[in-house]
């Protein structure tokens, strides 16, 4: 799921590229090793494990789902770690719009 | 009935006047919790940095309630807590004291950022725990100490008349 109104960064983030995620989550890990494969900055926002609490993520993706991000660069927001993997390798890999 | 208060040995603390120092640590709030330093704080206002027991003590329950009732963020500061409780512990504490309008909670395990403002101390009976001892700053947006209250008997409470009269001067 992605959306074109993704929020600003938050006031407090160094970086472009917004995660949220759940501690120990495997999804979650399997993003960061890819922004850290693609040497990407990245500010972590951690949530709350009940999924029924998780508002802050559910106004950026319409989903309660971790992990998800925000890219302040591109303005995209999405879910599902599937499609954020896919998202930076298009986006930040070798052969992607701003490698 | 007739007891003595425990006195805290003297404590080496940042005093007014002087520059509060800068941390980061994970603020949470009702919702998530991310990395925040205290400068990234002072670029939107000055802070009221409140250094409490681990949450569930008394001690912090009362502070919370006083602060809360006091409505203290109608002074325009950011109001935000530290003490030793994980994320998940704070975010328990923000709900049932009713804070979630505060600025939050900053989790600090390791007790670092109490001892950089001089105000940490070995809890009697819990071996390996240290902890923040009650202590209240108003720092403005120079980042400068505006009011230094910090607790010298063990319990103590801010001087909150004190605290809001330097709020008031901000």
């Amino acid at each position: 799921m992605m959306t074109a109104n993704a929020p600003p960064r938050p006031p407090h983030s160094d970086a472009e590229i917004t995660l949220y995620r759940l501690q120990a989550c495997p999804y979650c890990e399997r993003v960061v090793r890819k922004l850290q494969e693609l040497d990407l900055a990245y500010h972590s926002r951690f949530v709350e494990p009940m999924h029924s609490e998780r508002n802050a993520v559910k106004r950026i993706t319409n989903s309660r789902s971790v992990p998800a991000i925000v890219d302040d660069r591109t303005g995209a927001a999405m879910a599902e770690s599937a499609n954020i993997v896919e998202y930076l390798e298009r986006t930040y890999g070798e052969e992607g719009e701003h490698p | 009935m007739n007891f003595e208060v425990t006195a805290l040995p003297e404590a080496d603390h940042v005093e007014e006047g002087e520059t509060a120092p800068n941390f980061v640590r994970p603020l949470v709030n009702d919702e998530y919790w991310e990395d925040v330093s205290l400068v990234d704080l002072l670029e939107d206002g000055p802070v009221l940095l409140v250094f409490h027991p681990m949450d569930g003590a008394f001690v912090t329950t009362y502070v919370w309630n006083e602060l809360r009732d006091r409505e203290v963020e109608n002074y325009g500061v950011q109001v935000v807590g530290v003490s030793i409780s994980s994320p998940y512990e704070h975010k328990t504490t923000i709900e049932e004291r009713g804070i979630e309008h505060f600025d939050g909670l900053f989790s600090d395990p390791g007790n670092g950022v109490a001892e950089r403002y001089g105000v940490d101390h070995s809890l009697d009976g819990m071996a390996g725990i240290e902890a923040a001892r009650p202590a209240v700053f108003v720092i403005d947006e120079d980042q400068t100490v505006t009011e230094a209250w910090v607790a010298s008997t063990w319990p103590d409470f801010p001087d909150y008349d004190a605290v809001e009269a330097a709020l008031g001067r901000l």
